[in-house]
């Protein structure tokens, strides 16, 4: 019995009841929360040295706690963790420091206190983890839906003008595909008491017999599965409240969403439709990888041409996620490695693009892009990070993503070649995508309402008689428009190692996500198509 | 294939050839603005270092017997996964060598150069921190010893041309400019990445020793695509056909960006590509004939352009393409044009870096002004600059016993001495090109340093007489450095085979005497008498009358298509930007109506949906949150209730 997963677990939730009641105090409120947040990293750092990767090979989970929870219907609190669950956990506890860090100061709504904001992001962290480390498919149901709740009332709370609306449609996306998994998981179980002596949620259990339930029903029960975690993920076309929430949620929130809430749509196709249907995971491989491929292309077309830069990181994501997808389905070691190593790669390259975007909306109040222009010149340290993220987001080598997207590619190549190849064209529409809104936010004379705005001279009412010098206005724009300051810097400095050190030694990683990726290879019953599993 | 030895003595020392000017552009980018004092002296401490150790690692190759001179260096394990094991892996050879004291080389100069040339910017230390990043990300490529590592280096100076090309990012121009290189290049990366994973899934391994041995197993088909999808690839760092339209665009850049780069080194990798694929190009007598192609069209249609503009840069640009074309022709020749292509693509390192130089020389005199019609006459005011320019001038041209002269005769010999229409036809088209290099370079030299001071009479954008003057020393001395390497360098390489016979090892036999092929008398003497009526065409032309300030309009079609690249932009727009737009506006459309419609609307339809949308929007949100979870639990438990009961 080991106390590590459950204090993981525990930890921000007794972080959550401890601020929530800080209302009135803002100080003591982001000095707790932080508190929390980085005892929990310091946690996470001690659980990624407790996993022993030389285990990890005849071993499928680690860690592991296990209660009785509901003995009438063969439910237990266990907890566990493979490579993949490790590594999302531990980019948990990475990510949502930073976003604290951001948030700190951070305008909220009227009437809203920082004390919830906060509380309600370590209730997530809470959840999360939970359903990372689940080895128990009903107690994975459970984190899957009240997951939702926290993130609920950030967006509906916490978030822009038309919050409420972007709220609900999460809200009813993801209840939907909850209630069909909740209908597949009762038939897993189904199944299971009718292959075992009693009916049983305990994933092992449940995995063991996966052989012996019929194509047939595999294919419901993995259908089921699917369109919840295709929604959560999300891909196309189940991603249409995915711009909207991104959109309407507090920047910290969306990074949240975006970064790591998101990834347990594909961490359940890697945990979940896998291994315990794996006769419907290979008969349905090319529907998935159809909606995958059309996802990259898709995705990143309309990126393009987003002129809310919110909206456009959610659609830069549903490119990355299609990608990812691709990674799980083309069954390979290195591609499902890779589609493991881009969860944790994107959460930090777009979590980092988000956060940027944040500081950027943060002085020209706009999320528009054409309300920017120029901002290289009076900001460039803003402007570099900017094109730091989306370097890192277009997958160029030497940034983390190269890695795991070329992993990806090059282990779906093999068995998929022209999905792969479809795949590849979009890393043209990733340059498009990133580099021009780098160039109409970042260079050229400045321009637009969010960077001249409120500037004596120019915008607003000055007609042309009314001309300042250049030089006059950069002076201006300048006091006005400030660049990075300290703790802006110092919240992104993390991300930004993270993208260079994984960029160039992915290994550690990699070597933790390895022994899961074989297992789930064996339980699909695959091997590589080339060279093999060692 | 020589035996591949494990890196030792020196050899191990490689990977400071990628951490010097690694660490140089790190510490000048993280660094900050206290690294202005003394950032250019450390940009060009860290490269002239990476030199240093070149020239000890030749030195040590050069002692060894010839089949001794390739070894590996495997830093550290970069990619594993299972049987896919990338390392960071660095592969001496004669080929790889070569590049280094080039890149290290004319990068150096040029390093020195851009301390005169940038010294008023106030960005200084930010370039040489971008050009240090370019350096070590160039190093890289060529001194990858597998496919990954080198499309790291690949994709790391296609992120350094983008940065520098769009150095002067308030003008709308360089920005659109710098996209655009970017963006071309993603397209040949796709080729580039697409004949990686070929490789993979064929021999599985992406390490050139054990893709080299093996690559006889492939299929002929399987083969050739894997020579089409390197040489896509190629085109798009090199600026070849279809790829082409972004080089002259990048001369947006600084000119020591423009003669680094984007003519003496990250232009040609693609070449440097087709040569260390060598092996695999060996094999295939189509992937070679549509290398040779490619060159042989994109020779002309460079030499064609380049006569048409008035923009210095731009002609030297159009140039480059023209002589990478060359390059690419040579290549394709078959398995003695790798050493050919790898000869000429050194003489142009040298010429085409004396050439910018010089043009940069003249821009700095200029106020940068860069139009040639209103030059003129400035080989009195900087005497250095004309003399060093006219070093490069002929080398380009093919003067004889220049540097241009042999390495570029001994294509247009060996195209010649292909069998059956490809003789006629590639030899024919080197030889037309080496007519129309003469005249655009005729050209440039009379509008620019010949004829009237047509300066006299204009004013400089702001107002102000231009003053042209020499440049300073810091910039003079590495013009007349290159200067000398493009009289010697033919000369010099050619002597005993020296450069045939060392990159042997890497390309393999060359099986003529490169002396003979030089000393072919006919086609030599033909390629010289075509030369000379390029130039004496040029001075008809342009010297023997008044140059107008203002660029005539009413010119015949030949030369508006010049003018207009070609029509290679309004093809790219026709055929990809706009159907592309179209497209993308198509979806935002679907995505908008289509997709979300269909979503909302089924919500109304629903009924509830739209009702709970109003009420939340009274205000209740928390309370129907809840209430929503309180349902779903019901659920739940009635459906467990169902199976239990």
């Amino acid at each position: 019995m080991n106390l590590l997963l459950l204090s993981l677990l525990v930890l921000p939730f007794v972080g959550a009841l401890a601020v929530a009641p800080l209302r009135n105090s803002a100080v003591a409120a982001r000095r707790v929360a932080l508190l929390f947040a980085l005892a929990e990293l310091a946690l996470a750092v001690v659980t990624w040295f407790s996993y022993s990767v030389a285990t990890a090979a005849t071993q499928r989970f680690q860690l592991e706690f296990d209660v009785t929870w509901i003995p009438s219907f063969g439910t237990r609190f266990s907890l566990g963790v493979d490579g993949i669950a490790l590594v999302l956990i531990a980019l948990t506890a990475v990510i949502v420091p930073v976003v604290m860090g951001f948030s700190w100061e951070e305008k909220l709504p009227e009437g809203r206190s920082v004390a919830g904001f906060f509380a309600l992001l370590l209730g997530t962290q809470s959840l999360l983890v939970g359903v990372f480390a689940a080895t128990d498919v009903f107690l994975f149901y459970v984190f899957f839906e009240a997951m939702l709740v926290p993130m609920y009332f950030m967006i509906g709370r916490f978030g822009g003008p038309k919050r409420q609306y972007a709220a609900v449609k999460f809200f009813l996306y993801s209840l939907l595909g909850g209630l069909i998994m909740l209908a597949a998981v009762i038939g897993l179980y189904v199944a299971s008491a009718d292959r075992l002596p009693a009916g049983t949620f305990r994933w092992a259990d449940l995995q063991a017999i996966a052989g012996q339930i019929p194509e047939s029903t595999q294919i419901l029960l993995f259908l089921g599965f699917f369109l919840a975690f295709a929604i959560k993920a999300p891909l196309v076309p189940f991603h249409t409240w995915l711009p909207d929430a991104a959109a309407e949620a507090p920047v910290g929130a969306g990074v949240l969403l975006v970064g790591v809430l998101d990834k347990v749509g594909i961490f359940g196709f890697l945990r979940y439709c896998l291994p315990l249907f794996p006769a419907a995971s290979k008969t349905l491989a090319p529907l998935v990888l159809t909606l995958a491929v059309i996802g990259i292309l898709y995705g990143a077309l309309l990126a393009v041409m987003q002129t809310d830069m919110k909206r456009f990181v959610a659609y830069t994501s549903i490119a990355h996620f299609g990608f990812i997808a691709l990674g799980v389905f083309a069954f390979s070691t290195q591609a499902q490695s890779g589609a493991a190593l881009y969860m944790v790669n994107h959460g930090i390259t777009t979590g980092m693009l988000f956060l940027v975007v944040g500081m950027l909306i943060a002085r020209g109040n706009s999320r528009l892009v054409t309300d920017y222009g120029g901002v290289a010149k009076i900001a460039p340290v803003l402007a570099g990070t900017f094109l730091l993220a989306g370097l890192a987001s277009l997958a160029l080598p030497g940034t983390n993503s190269f890695v795991s997207e070329f992993l990806v590619l090059i282990g779906s190549f093999p068995r998929e070649p022209v999905f792969t190849t479809l795949a590849t064209i979009g890393i043209i529409f990733a340059a498009l995508y990133v580099l021009w809104i780098y160039q109409r936010t970042m260079t050229g004379p400045l321009r637009g309402d969010g960077v001249l705005g409120g500037v004596a001279g120019v915008g607003g009412g000055a007609g042309p008689g009314t001309a300042t010098a250049p030089s006059i206005v950069a002076e201006r724009v300048r006091t006005r428009f400030k660049d990075l300051s300290g703790r802006e810097i110092a919240v992104l400095t993390p991300l930004i190692v993270l993208i260079l050190v994984l960029g160039f030694y992915p290994a550690p990683v990699l070597d933790v996500i390895d022994p899961s990726v074989v297992s789930t290879m064996n339980e699909v019953g695959l091997t590589d198509p080339v060279g093999g599993i060692r | 294939m020589p035996e591949v030895a494990a890196a030792s003595g020196v050899g191990s020392l490689a990977w400071l050839l990628v951490a010097l000017p690694a660490l140089g552009g790190l510490v000048l980018l993280v660094g900050g603005r206290r690294t202005d004092r003394w950032g250019h002296l450390l940009g060009c401490a860290t490269i002239i270092g990476a030199f240093v150790v070149g020239v000890m690692l030749f030195a040590q190759a050069f002692g060894l017997p010839a089949d001794a001179r390739v070894s590996e260096l495997s830093v550290y394990n970069w990619i594993p996964v299972q049987a896919l094991q990338v390392d960071f892996g660095l592969r001496l050879d004669p080929l790889s060598l070569t590049f280094v004291l080039l890149i290290t080389g004319v990068g150096g100069l040029i390093h020195i150069y851009s301390i005169g040339y940038m010294r008023d910017d106030p960005g200084r230390r930010r370039f040489f921190g971008q050009l240090n990043l370019f350096v070590a990300a160039m190093l890289t490529l060529v001194l990858a010893d597998n496919f990954v590592v080198l499309y790291l280096g690949w994709e790391g100076v296609g992120l350094a041309s983008y940065l520098l090309i769009g150095w002067y990012s308030g003008r709308p121009s360089a920005a659109t400019a710098a996209k655009k290189a970017f963006l071309m290049n993603r397209v040949g990366d796709v080729g580039l990445a697409l004949a990686i994973f070929l490789i993979w899934s064929e021999l599985g391994t992406v390490q050139f020793t054990e893709v080299f041995a093996r690559i006889g197993q492939v299929s002929a088909p399987v083969l050739v695509a894997i020579t089409v999808l390197l040489l896509l690839g190629a085109c798009g760092k090199s600026g070849q056909f279809p790829l082409q339209s972004w080089l002259p665009d990048a001369m947006e850049g600084p000119t020591p960006v423009s003669a680094l780069i984007h003519a003496a080194t990250m232009v040609t990798a693609g070449v440097y590509l087709i040569a260390r694929c060598a092996p695999i190009y060996n094999l295939t007598e189509t992937g070679r004939l549509v290398v040779a192609g490619i060159g042989a069209i994109t020779l002309l249609i460079g030499a064609i352009v380049g006569c048409a503009y008035d923009d210095i840069k731009k002609v030297l640009a159009y140039s480059t393409v023209s002589q990478i074309g060359y390059m690419f022709l040579a290549v394709g020749l078959g398995p003695f044009g790798y050493a050919l292509g790898i000869f000429h693509l050194l003489t142009h390192g040298f010429f085409k870096a004396t050439l910018f130089l010089g043009a940069g020389s003249v821009m700095h005199a200029m106020h940068d002004e860069v139009d040639m019609r209103r030059f003129g006459g400035l080989r009195k005011a900087m005497p250095i600059t004309f003399v060093t320019f006219t070093a490069g001038y002929l080398a380009i041209i093919g003067f004889p016993f220049l540097s241009g002269y042999f390495s570029k005769d001994a294509i247009i010999v060996a195209a010649f001495e292909q069998s059956g229409w490809q003789g006629v036809t590639f030899g024919g088209i080197a030889l037309l090109g080496v007519g129309l290099t003469a005249f655009y370079m005729t050209r440039l030299m009379i509008m620019t340093f010949f004829g009237e001071p047509r300066w006299q009479q204009l004013r400089t954008p702001d107002g102000n007489e231009y003053h042209p003057h020499e440049s300073p020393a810091v910039m003079t001395i590495p013009m007349i450095v290159l200067a000398l390497g493009s009289v010697g360098a033919g000369y010099l390489l050619v002597t005993n085979d020296a450069l045939f016979g060392w990159l042997e090892p890497s390309v393999g036999e060359l099986e003529v005497s490169a002396a003979g092929l030089v000393a072919h008398s006919t086609v030599s003497i033909l390629t010289v008498l075509v030369a000379a009526l390029g130039v004496l065409l040029a001075y008809l032309l342009v010297a023997r009358r008044p140059v107008p300030v203002e660029r005539p309009q009413q010119v015949s079609f030949p030369v508006r298509a010049a003018r207009a690249d070609l029509f290679a932009n309004s093809i790219n727009e026709a055929l990809v930007a706009r159907p592309g737009t179209w497209l993308a506006r198509a979806l935002v459309y679907l995505d908008n109506k289509g997709v979300d419609g269909l979503v909302n609307g089924i919500a109304a339809l629903l009924g509830g949906a739209s009702g709970r949308l109003r009420r939340v929007q009274t205000g209740f949100v928390r309370s129907y949150a809840l209430t929503m979870l309180g349902g779903s639990i019901l659920v739940v438990a009635a459906l467990l209730a169902v199976r239990f009961i």
